[in-house]
Parts: structure tokens; C-alpha cells; sequence
């Protein structure tokens, strides 16, 4: 495999020696590790077509790889298999202001893209927490969401267009500069396949204009399900919120240790609601925020009165997870969606499991949109702690399907929620999934065994979608 | 699986057995659009009304035959609209078609598409089966976005049995400003208020008249009409403009000459074609009334990095614009893994081949 690669790379781009490996053992979720057997870094589009050529050619199964930063082991590498990764593919190609798009080459970060077009007063709307670090074609292949998700969309609300190829090199682009282009959408379909069915070359982003101001409000409440309820009849008085997002006493309690956000700690739950547009844009709704917030029962409400106030409010968020690092060996993070009115009742079932596996769990929740990050706190040396996290998680997992929601609301399924996925779909619908692959991918070489659990998986795992009183597949074998 | 489903897929499963052709069927009213439809009618109205709806989730659910005009209205009780405002093209529209169909109208600029609303579906797909895929939730990454890829893809993949959908607040308030001033400088005009933080939701040039619509609160109107200049209206007068041009009732989209519906990027300059255009999206979305041959009129289109759909006229030489090999290889297997006998509203979107 090295002497077909060094073909047509240099050799600082072929990494094979295990010292050199083992820094791509894993990526965000570090709690799942393999050495790849080489690790390929073209800088060039005819490179990464070779590569998966060659890949293709000898049958070798290839992980595509951003910056590393993916929370559910999307880029987790194969002992037999080639990672490739996109880190060298930097280059902004091309800002249109006019047009209000950005063409960017895969590896360049989420951060980046706004910083660049920043002096047009545009800039690129999703934002991950791990924004500075997280790239675009990672951002891409997970469907990445962030704290304004509610009101400016996903990754999938805001790209227009995909180009790369597939696993036997062949070149491919789903979308263009224009709103839609004929027949099936095939770039929503990419967008989030988690690096199954396409290696990604070059995206085409939407800009945004900056909106003139900002505020945010920060409100407290002394029982978690009526911060929900305010959630619920901010959204009901006809009101879109540029982010809104809840905190539990004890993620509260961390993050102010760690940022000194001033925020109220003797809040059960406190609300960060913010308003973004014009000037009278935002003091009109702020006024009618608040209004709703007070009628709901917060105990103390401040608002940010200028940008370095409002900063400071939203460090103690962005700050979240890690300020769990301060308080805990390791952290857990989880990314199930619920319906928001069921808010408190998975609440309350997360306090029961943290008794039941004697570990804490902060929470910290995209309000807005209803998705939820229970970080569960543990230490990894402790062999049992680290089994009883993955019980914990999978359970809370578990219970976001119960209430009608999802497993996961923007990491991705990886090999992390593999196990959940034969929860959340029937084996009809896995099907679809894995002949969709096919169509992409007849080999199954491209980032296998991730985001799809095979059906003898589902089997083996035990616990089965059952629909309508009737297990699914049950031709299968139990174990 | 309730009775509707039960049905559908009784319905398909024994059509696909016997190779019969079916054309599934709301309430007919976008039978102009696409290739022309073919098979025997599976009437889809039966399966009706609405599942759940939550405002304060900003989530529905509904049933494939339930009437656009339903939905909406319920929609509008609790002051909540589909952003994307869907042309009903009819009074008998239905929520299936119009998802089928992935049409947005005037607020598609600013608000985003159709398919970017829809959460989740359940479909009977071409073998009988009863599939879901997304949810009722706001965010969901697990799994293929097999939603979104149903929206637009006219019927050929499946019977939308149930979609959700994301709802948005109606803007607290909207008023229309009207300014005069010709093609290449309302192009212009449009994308750079598009490059500003302004509260434009809809704009549309024809004749020399540019019509732009603001949504919000009342104090930020001000400040852009202030700002943008013309002449201001709102009320009923301005709601029917809008709604002429989202339903295609307005003047310019009767005539003899065929209808031909233009996505291109957005600052694109005027297009060349005889005949006459109107523009919405902020320049993305240009209809032509054109005599002008279906080569040159989508070779206009494709050499700006557009392409050209024949909305309404002769479609017997073909609707959308062709595929690349690649793209096309994808759309027969994406086709074969819902539809493998290739029963489901036949050269609707493409000739099968």
C-alpha cells in the first residue's frame, strides 16, 4: 500500500511508521482508538483521486479525515485501512460578496470562513462550539449544527454546493451556485452521510450578512421545568430567537468556577435568549422577550448591555465542556434531540441514572431546537466508569427515542450511537441506508462500519425496533 | 401500518407485481408540471388531516392528502406560517404534492426552500414497504437525510404518506416598496440589499418596476423604507400582488409563449431571450415567457452555472434539464433502491431508461 502511494506522493505525505500513525488513533472521542495502517495527506485534487483510485483499485477501505474535532468517531481510523486526511486542502478559492458565496477548499476551519469574509460584513452561519478548530468538509460530512441553529439552519441550510469524488475516483458535484438544481437533492443526501458515499474536494458555502447588533438576555429560574415552559412560550409568542440555551445548576456552577461569566448560582436553570438584527430590531424584541420570560417565572433577569457584556454571558456556555475538564478526568457528551414539552420528564430520568450509575451528568441544551448535551463525568482509568458511562449514555440515548426525538441532533451517529441506530430505525429502513451506500459505494470501502449499523449488528446488540408489536427481522439469529 | 398506508401498499405492492404504471395523484393541480403523467391514478386524498400540531415546537405533522389550504390556515390560527410559501396552484393542492413537487415561492430567498422545512416523512415506497426517516425534531443527523431527498423528487421514489414540517412565526408586520428602474440595475439593487442586514423577504422585478417586500417589526420597516426609498404600500392590495405572483395568477404568467423557469446564480446580468421576465429570489429566480428554442433558453441558463426547467408548455421534448453521466448513473440506482420496478410516476422527472 505504501509503495502504491509513494507513486504519486511525496514521502513526507505517506505516513506509515507508527509513530507518525498514532497521532490519527482517534478524533474528538478519544474513548475508541486504532492506528491506522497509513496515513495519506495529498495536497492536491488529482492526489486524492489517485488515492482512492489505488484504494479502489486493491480493495483497501479508506476513512476521509477533517480536523480531528468529530465527537462521535466518524474519522475513526482502520487497522487495515488508509487515512485520508484533507488537512493540507486550506485554500479559500474564491469570496463573491455579490453573490454572497465562498468557494473553500475542505480543510479550511468553520472560524476561517467568517474571519475571511468579515470585511464584507458577511460571514458563514453555522457555529459548533468547536468552531476555531472544526473544519468545513468535517462540518459537511457531519451536517454540523451550533447555538443559532434555530434560527439560521445547519450545515444542510447553508451550503450550496458540493464537489469530490467518489470511492473509485471518479469526480462528482451535488448542487451549484444557483438555489436548486434538477432532480433529487442529492446534495442534502451528502450533506451528513458522514464520509460513506463521497470524499469532499471543495465546497461552496452561503454568506450571510452580519446582523447590525446583538443582546442577550440571561435569565434564571428556580425549577428546571419552568425554564422549559418559558422556552416553550417565548417560541409561542411568536418570537425566533438567534439562540436560546439552557443550563442546569451544576453545569452553571462549573463553567462560573472556570469564566467567571457572572452568572446566578443559586438558579436551578438559567436561559441565555438572544436577539439579533437592526438596533430597533433588537430593542423591540428584547422588551417583548423579557416580557414573556417574567411572565414565566424567572427569578432574575440581566441583559447584556453592550458586546463585551454580551460576550461575557456566552463565554460560560461556549466554555461548557471545557469547564467539565476542570471537574472531571474525563467528560461524556451526548446529542440526543427531544420534543422540547418533554423536556422535564427526560430531565428528571437523567437524575435517576445518575443515581443508578452512581455518576454526575450536567446539562447543558440547545433550548431552542430541543437538543440536548448531557455530559456525563467519569474517569477514564477506572475501567468500570468508563462501561457504566457508555450504560448511562446509551439508556439517556434510548429514552430520546422513547419521548419521540433522536439520537443525534448534530455529532453524528459514527461508531459511537451505531448501537442506537438499530433503536431508532427498523430494519427495512437500514436497508435503504445500505443500498444507498451501494449506490455510491458497491465495494463498501468508503469509511465502513460507521453512521449504518449492519442488520447481523442490530441482531447481536439485542435490542430491537419493534413496531407495531413485531420485531424487526427476525430471521436473524439472537445472541 | 394504518389503513391509508395499509392501502397504499397493497395498492403498489400488486401494481409492482404486474409492472402496472401508477401516477400518484393529490389534488391534480401541478399536473402541468414535470414529464407528463402516466398510469393508472392512486388517488392519495383519502389519507388526510392532520397528526399533530405544536406551535411552540414549531413543528407539524399531516397526512399526504390533507389540503394545503388546511394546513395553513391552521397554520395561520396560531400565527405561524410555512415560510416557504408553497404555491398552491389551485384550490385543490395537497400537503403530499406540494412536498412532491419541492416548490417554494416569493419567501424562498430569505426564509430558505422547502426541503429545507421538511423533518421527517413516512413513505410507502415502489416495493410496498412503509418507511421512516427523520422525525419531529428540529435537529436529527441520524441516519441518510432520505427526507429531504423525497422533497422534489415528484412521486418517483414513493407515496409521502405523512410529512413534518418546521413552522415559523408570521412576521409581526410587512409592507411593500416599489421603485422604477430597469433589469441590470434591479439585479444589482437586489443583491446588495441581500449583502445587507435588511428585513427584505421578497423582492420581484418585471417591467421595469421593482417590488420589495419587508417583514418584521415595525421599527426596523421604517428604517428600510427610510433607507431603500420608493414608494411604500401594505394591506390587502400588496397581500394580492405577492399571492399573484407565488399562485402565477398574475399578468405576466398568462400568454401564448411557453413559460420557462430560470435558477441561476444570483448576480448574474440580464439574460438574452426574446420575449419577456420576471425576477424574484433576489436575481436567483428568473421566469421568461420566451418563443425562443428549448436549446438556446437552457444554454442561457447553463452558461451562467444555471439551468432551465419548462414550466408550462409542449413538454414533449422533455421538462428539466439533462444530468451529468455521473449525476444520472446516481438517479437511476437512487430510483431502483425505492422504485425497482420502476412503477412510481413513470418519466415524471426523467425518462426511465
Amino acid at each position: 500500500m505504501v509503495a502504491a502511494l509513494r507513486d504519486f506522493l511525496p514521502e513526507p505525505s505517506v505516513l506509515w511508521h507508527e509513530e507518525e500513525t498514532r497521532p490519527y488513533e482517534c478524533d474528538g472521542l478519544t474513548a475508541y482508538r486504532h492506528v491506522p495502517m497509513v496515513v495519506a495527506l495529498p495536497d492536491t485534487e488529482q492526489q486524492v483521486q489517485r488515492v482512492l483510485q489505488t484504494c479502489h483499485a486493491m480493495n483497501v477501505p479508506v476513512v476521509p479525515r477533517g480536523a480531528g474535532t468529530g465527537l462521535s468517531g466518524g474519522a475513526l481510523p482502520l487497522g487495515d485501512g488508509v487515512l485520508l486526511s484533507m488537512a493540507k486542502f486550506m485554500r479559500v478559492v474564491r469570496i463573491d460578496p455579490v453573490a454572497r458565496v465562498a468557494v473553500v477548499q475542505p480543510g479550511v476551519r468553520n472560524a476561517a470562513i467568517s474571519d475571511v469574509v468579515a470585511p464584507f460584513g458577511l460571514y458563514y452561519a453555522p457555529d459548533p462550539s468547536s468552531q476555531i478548530a472544526c473544519s468545513i468538509g468535517g462540518n459537511v460530512a457531519e451536517n454540523s449544527g451550533g447555538v443559532h441553529c434555530l434560527k439560521y439552519g445547519l450545515t444542510v441550510h447553508n451550503v450550496l454546493r458540493v464537489r469530490g469524488y467518489t470511492i473509485d475516483g471518479a469526480p462528482i458535484e451535488f448542487g451549484s451556485e444557483a438555489l436548486d438544481t434538477p432532480g433529487y437533492d442529492l446534495l442534502a443526501l451528502v450533506i451528513g452521510s458522514e464520509g460513506l458515499l463521497a470524499v469532499i474536494t471543495e465546497v461552496t458555502v452561503k454568506l450571510l450578512p452580519k446582523p447590525q447588533c446583538a443582546r442577550v438576555i440571561m435569565a434564571s429560574f428556580d425549577d428546571v421545568e419552568k425554564a422549559g415552559n418559558a422556552v416553550a412560550a417565548v417560541i409561542a409568542a411568536g418570537i425566533l430567537p438567534a439562540g436560546l440555551e439552557m443550563m442546569d445548576k451544576p453545569a452553571t456552577r462549573a463553567v462560573e468556577e472556570f469564566v467567571h461569566a457572572g452568572y446566578d448560582l443559586e438558579a436551578v436553570a438559567i436561559l441565555l435568549c438572544e436577539s439579533d438584527g437592526s438596533p430597533e430590531e433588537v430593542e423591540d424584541e428584547i422588551a417583548r422577550m423579557k416580557a414573556v420570560l417574567e411572565a414565566s417565572g424567572a427569578t432574575r433577569l440581566s441583559v447584556s448591555r453592550d458586546e463585551a457584556d454580551r460576550l461575557r454571558f456566552w463565554s460560560g456556555r461556549k466554555a461548557a465542556f471545557g469547564a467539565m475538564g476542570r471537574i472531571s478526568p474525563d467528560y461524556y457528551c451526548m446529542d440526543g434531540t427531544i420534543p422540547r414539552k418533554r423536556l422535564g420528564e427526560v430531565l428528571t430520568f437523567i437524575a435517576q441514572m445518575e443515581k443508578k450509575y452512581g455518576l454526575r451528568c450536567p446539562n447543558v441544551f440547545h433550548a431552542g431546537d430541543g437538543n440536548l448535551h448531557p455530559l456525563i463525568l467519569f474517569d477514564a482509568n477506572d475501567r468500570g466508569e468508563l462501561e457504566r458511562t457508555e450504560q448511562f449514555a446509551a439508556e439517556v440515548l434510548e429514552k430520546c427515542i422513547e419521548v419521540g426525538g433522536t439520537i443525534t441532533g448534530e455529532h453524528g451517529v459514527g461508531v459511537e450511537k451505531i448501537d442506537q441506530m438499530c433503536v431508532q430505525f427498523g430494519s427495512e429502513e437500514l436497508e435503504v441506508f445500505h443500498a444507498l451506500k451501494r449506490a455510491f459505494d458497491p465495494k463498501g470501502l468508503l469509511n465502513p462500519g460507521k453512521a449504518v449499523p449492519a442488520l447481523s449488528r442490530c441482531a447481536e446488540f439485542g435490542r430491537m425496533h419493534v413496531r407495531g408489536g413485531k420485531l424487526s427481522h427476525p430471521e436473524l439469529p439472537r445472541f | 401500518m394504518d389503513a391509508a398506508s395499509a392501502s397504499f401498499g397493497g395498492r403498489i405492492r400488486a401494481a409492482a407485481e404486474a409492472g402496472t404504471p401508477l401516477r400518484l395523484r393529490g389534488g391534480g393541480t401541478k399536473d402541468f408540471y414535470g414529464g407528463e403523467p402516466d398510469g393508472e391514478i392512486l388517488d392519495t386524498r383519502a389519507c388526510a388531516g392532520i397528526v399533530s400540531y405544536e406551535p411552540s415546537e414549531l413543528v407539524v405533522s399531516a397526512r399526504c392528502g390533507t389540503p394545503l389550504a388546511e394546513l395553513e390556515s391552521a397554520l395561520r390560527a396560531n400565527g405561524q406560517m410555512l415560510a416557504f410559501e408553497p404555491p398552491h396552484f389551485g384550490a385543490g393542492a395537497t400537503l403530499g404534492g406540494c412536498i412532491a413537487a419541492g416548490l417554494s415561492g416569493p419567501r424562498r430567498a430569505a426564509a430558505g426552500a422547502l426541503r429545507d422545512f421538511v423533518l421527517g416523512v413516512r413513505i410507502v415506497d415502489g416495493r410496498g414497504r412503509l418507511l421512516s426517516f427523520g422525525g419531529r425534531v428540529m435537529k436529527n443527523v441520524a441516519g441518510y437525510d432520505v427526507s429531504r431527498l423525497l422533497a422534489g423528487s415528484l412521486g418517483t421514489l414513493g407515496v409521502l404518506v405523512e410529512v413534518s414540517l418546521k413552522v415559523l412565526p408570521r412576521p409581526v408586520s410587512e409592507c411593500t416598496l416599489q421603485l422604477e428602474m430597469p433589469q441590470s440595475r434591479a439585479i444589482e439593487a437586489m443583491n446588495r440589499w441581500a449583502g445587507l442586514p435588511l428585513p427584505v423577504s421578497a423582492t420581484a422585478w418585471q417591467d421595469g418596476v421593482l417590488l420589495v417586500r419587508l417583514s418584521g417589526a415595525p421599527s426596523a420597516l421604517l428604517e428600510t423604507a427610510k433607507r431603500l426609498g420608493g414608494e411604500r404600500t401594505e394591506g390587502a392590495g400588496m397581500e394580492q400582488f405577492w399571492e399573484g405572483i407565488r399562485e402565477q395568477t398574475d399578468g405576466f404568467f398568462s400568454g401564448a409563449d411557453p413559460l420557462w423557469r430560470l435558477s441561476v446564480p444570483p448576480a448574474v446580468p440580464p439574460l438574452e431571450l426574446p420575449g419577456v421576465q420576471l425576477i424574484e429570489w433576489s436575481g436567483a429566480l428568473r421566469w421568461a415567457r420566451t418563443s425562443a428554442p428549448a436549446t438556446a433558453v437552457r444554454a442561457a441558463a447553463h452558461e451562467v452555472g444555471g439551468h432551465a426547467t419548462l414550466f408550462r408548455g409542449d413538454r414533449s421534448a422533455g421538462v428539466f434539464s439533462t444530468l451529468s453521466p455521473a449525476l444520472a448513473r446516481l438517479h437511476r440506482e437512487l430510483k431502483a433502491v425505492f422504485d425497482p420496478a420502476g412503477i412510481l410516476n413513470r418519466g415524471r422527472l426523467y425518462a426511465e431508461t
